[in-house]
């Protein structure tokens, strides 16, 4: 380990720490509910996870939670997966880990939700 | 960066791994690691989360689920339920008010509680420097080093009012006025992390739970009294908290936050542990020094005090672990925010740790000016089985007993002062109505009788004499003048002692005596133990609703 040689330097690696602390603060900026049913799991949920994981990872952003859920009872969508952002929950039915790829690049991270894929919408 | 969706904060406090949380970690990782998840759920050892008799503990972010008493068996269904399908599993959680799914902070053990001093135990990694950073951890340091000169600080900690936590509660920043203002090149600071008290471990819970939270404010010390060293002195029975404070010295000198030119400030300190061997009087301030020089763990007489002439006869600031990790709080924070909490002259919190006859037993910190009534029935959940409050004792074996008629008495220096006890270190042990008031006298006597080093007489003879009288009173052969001899002895040796440990070993039995009275005079008067603890064996008593009430004997 490199010593700290100043404030600033103490400064910068507080920030850098305290993203791998997020997940315990609560205090995140995007919430992604992902529905980890048995019909969930069946359909792919897990690779959908992994994915997610591994895309917020390659992108350093860690603003988020990820919460598993019980199946919402939409068993013919699944995987289901829900965003919440600013307010809104957005939730993507069938989705595949290309899917989520971009959902996580375009929604999660930049804020535009992909039309095409929503299912339903509704605010907090 | 890695990124963990799932963060199972394990307890791995004594009582925890003492209780089998070792066992649980290990399982619960091999689950993990069977179910592949070990690159989306992180295992983190903490220090205590306080309600020690709920552990093995753990908390799960980012839900916040709080599980208890975990055992090596239920690893494997958290994990299949939990961490795969996000189902927390109900029965291992804490059940707490109705409420399905509670978080720590929905939990009343918890919701009263106001933490600084533990403000990290149980949330971060003790043994990850990089957790306490994350935290705003050495962040009071880097500002005193880079814009606040030795006296600012000094008179910082003066406006917080802070106390020592200790036991006397002595006005720290005062107290670190003295030693600064010392003319001498060599100066120390030493940390008392003896903890004699028996029962009590708070301060063993910020050493394995945080302890660079220590070292910031010896640091922030020793740069404020123009200290060249600094010493911890902690029992060799601690060896959990030895090893963590050693490898907490090791990480801050690698990150330069303690050494040679901390921060690149020009500012020098360092720290080394010191174990003792567990006794009671090297808890005082006079005889620790004395065993960190290689010398007898006896007290030396008073003045000099250390802050004029100490270790190696030089100006020694001493304080206590507590003490110090309300320090980086207050520099951080500003002393007005700390003044907010508690009371004008009892400002801050205090940590106790709650054992006896309540619901919930465990390690809490409180603001001062607590009542006495929200400790025990809002926080420990009141008196099990259905017995009732019959007091508090506080301060362990230099304190005293807080009756049922001051159960609404606000828990700060002066309070407790005005009815006899003290503050004390933090043990506060709950008694109800099976607990008989002169054995617990004798139980602390006993322990002070032991303790006593004997290098002054009204101690080594004055104390084993009270301690026949109380062993005649509970064996059913106390005679007319026992109490007025026990008063009339314990203040001589109150006045006479050469140091704290037997100026106060008698106040558990006064104080005792003062509220309970007529608990002594049944033992001598009618040869009756009231609560049927003591060796004389009369019938059990009945309450009111004449159902027998259990013999319980003191643990
Ligand atoms: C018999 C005896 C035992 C003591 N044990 C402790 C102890 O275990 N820990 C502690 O911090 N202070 C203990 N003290 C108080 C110390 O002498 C001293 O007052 C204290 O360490 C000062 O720190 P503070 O101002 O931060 O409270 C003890 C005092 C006596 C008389």
């Amino acid at each position: 380990m490199e010593k700290i040689k100043s404030l600033e330097d103490l400064k910068n690696l507080r920030d850098k720490a305290k993203e791998t602390l997020r997940t315990r603060s609560g205090d995140v900026k995007v919430t992604i509910f992902a529905s980890m049913g048995t019909v969930g799991i069946a359909a792919g949920a897990r690779e959908v996870l992994k994915m997610i994981i591994s895309e917020l990872e390659k992108r350093n952003f860690s603003d988020v939670e990820i919460i598993e859920g019980g199946s919402l009872g939409l068993d013919v969508e699944e995987p289901v997966l829900t965003i919440e952002r600013a307010g809104t929950k957005i939730t993507y039915g069938k989705v595949t880990p290309e899917m989520a790829k971009q959902i996580v690049i375009q929604h999660v991270i930049n804020g535009q939700p992909i039309g095409e894929y929503v299912i339903a919408r509704s605010k907090k | 960066m890695k990124i963990f969706r799932t963060h199972a904060l394990v307890c791995s406090g004594a009582q925890c791994l003492s209780a089998g949380g070792n066992n649980f970690k290990d399982a619960l990782s091999a689950e993990i690691n069977s179910a592949g998840l070990q690159d989306e759920v992180q295992i983190v050892e903490t220090g205590c989360m306080g309600s020690c008799e709920m552990g093995p503990m753990m908390v799960v972010y980012p839900e916040g689920t709080v599980y208890i008493k975990l055992v090596p068996s239920d690893a494997a269904e958290i994990v299949k339920e939990h961490f795969l399908k996000g189902r927390p599993v109900k029965r291992l959680m804490w059940n707490a008010s109705g409420k399905e799914f509670p978080t720590l902070s929905e939990i009343p053990f918890f919701a009263k509680q106001t933490k600084l001093v533990l403000r990290n135990c149980g949330i971060i990694n003790p043994e990850n420097i990089e957790e306490y950073i994350a935290n705003d951890g050495y962040l009071a340091l880097g500002k005193v080093l880079t814009s606040m000169k030795p006296q600012e600080v000094v008179d910082e900690i003066k406006k917080s009012g802070l106390r020592g936590r200790g036991g006397a509660g002595f006005l720290t920043g005062l107290k670190w006025g003295y030693v600064a203002s010392q003319q001498s090149g060599d100066k120390y600071v030493i940390c008392n992390a003896d903890e004699g008290d028996p029962g009590a471990y708070m301060d063993r819970s910020v050493l394995e739970s945080d302890p660079h939270t220590l070292l910031e404010g010896m640091i922030i010390a020793g740069y404020a009294v123009g200290a060249i060293k600094g010493y911890i002195y902690v029992r060799a029975e601690y060896p959990l908290a030895v090893k963590r404070v050693a490898l907490a010295l090791k990480h801050a000198r690698a990150f330069g936050l303690l050494g040679s030119n901390i921060l690149n400030s020009g500012f020098s300190f360092d720290i080394a542990i010191r174990m003792g061997a567990g006794a009671f009087v090297c808890g005082e301030e006079t005889a620790l020094i004395n065993s960190i020089e290689g010398k007898r763990g006896e007290p030396r007489k008073k003045p000099p005090y250390p802050s004029t002439a100490g270790l190696f006869d030089k100006p020694t600031l001493i304080n206590n672990v507590e003490t110090f990790a309300n320090v980086p709080v207050i520099i951080h924070k500003g002393a007005q925010f700390f003044k907010k909490i508690g009371t004008a002259t009892s400002p801050g919190t205090k940590v106790f740790s709650l054992a006896g006859k309540v619901n919930t037993t465990g390690l809490i910190e409180v603001p001062l000016g607590i009542t006495l009534r929200e400790i025990v029935f809002d926080i420990g959940g009141g008196i099990p089985e259905g017995h009732s409050f019959k007091g508090a004792l506080i301060g362990g074996p230099s304190g005293g007993v807080v009756p049922a008629e001051h159960l609404d008495i606000a828990i700060d220096y002066e309070s407790l002062d005005s009815i006899g006890t003290i503050m004390g270190s933090g043990g506060l042990i709950i008694m109800d109505e099976t607990s008989c008031m002169v054995d617990i006298a004798k139980f602390f006597l006993k322990f002070t009788v032991e303790e006593s080093c004997g290098k002054c007489t009204p101690c080594r003879e004055g104390t084993p004499q009270m301690l026949k009288i109380l062993q005649r009173i509970t064996s059913g052969e106390g005679m007319p003048g026992d109490i007025e001899n026990l008063e009339r002895t314990g203040r001589i040796i109150s006045r006479t002692s050469l140091c704290g440990l037997g100026q106060s070993a008698s106040n558990p039995v006064l104080s005792t005596i003062r509220f309970f009275k007529n608990e002594y005079e049944s033992h001598i008067n009618e040869k009756k133990c009231p609560s049927s603890v003591c060796d004389m064996k009369p019938k059990a008593m009945e309450n009111k609703n004449g159902k027998k009430i259990r013999v319980r004997k003191i643990a």
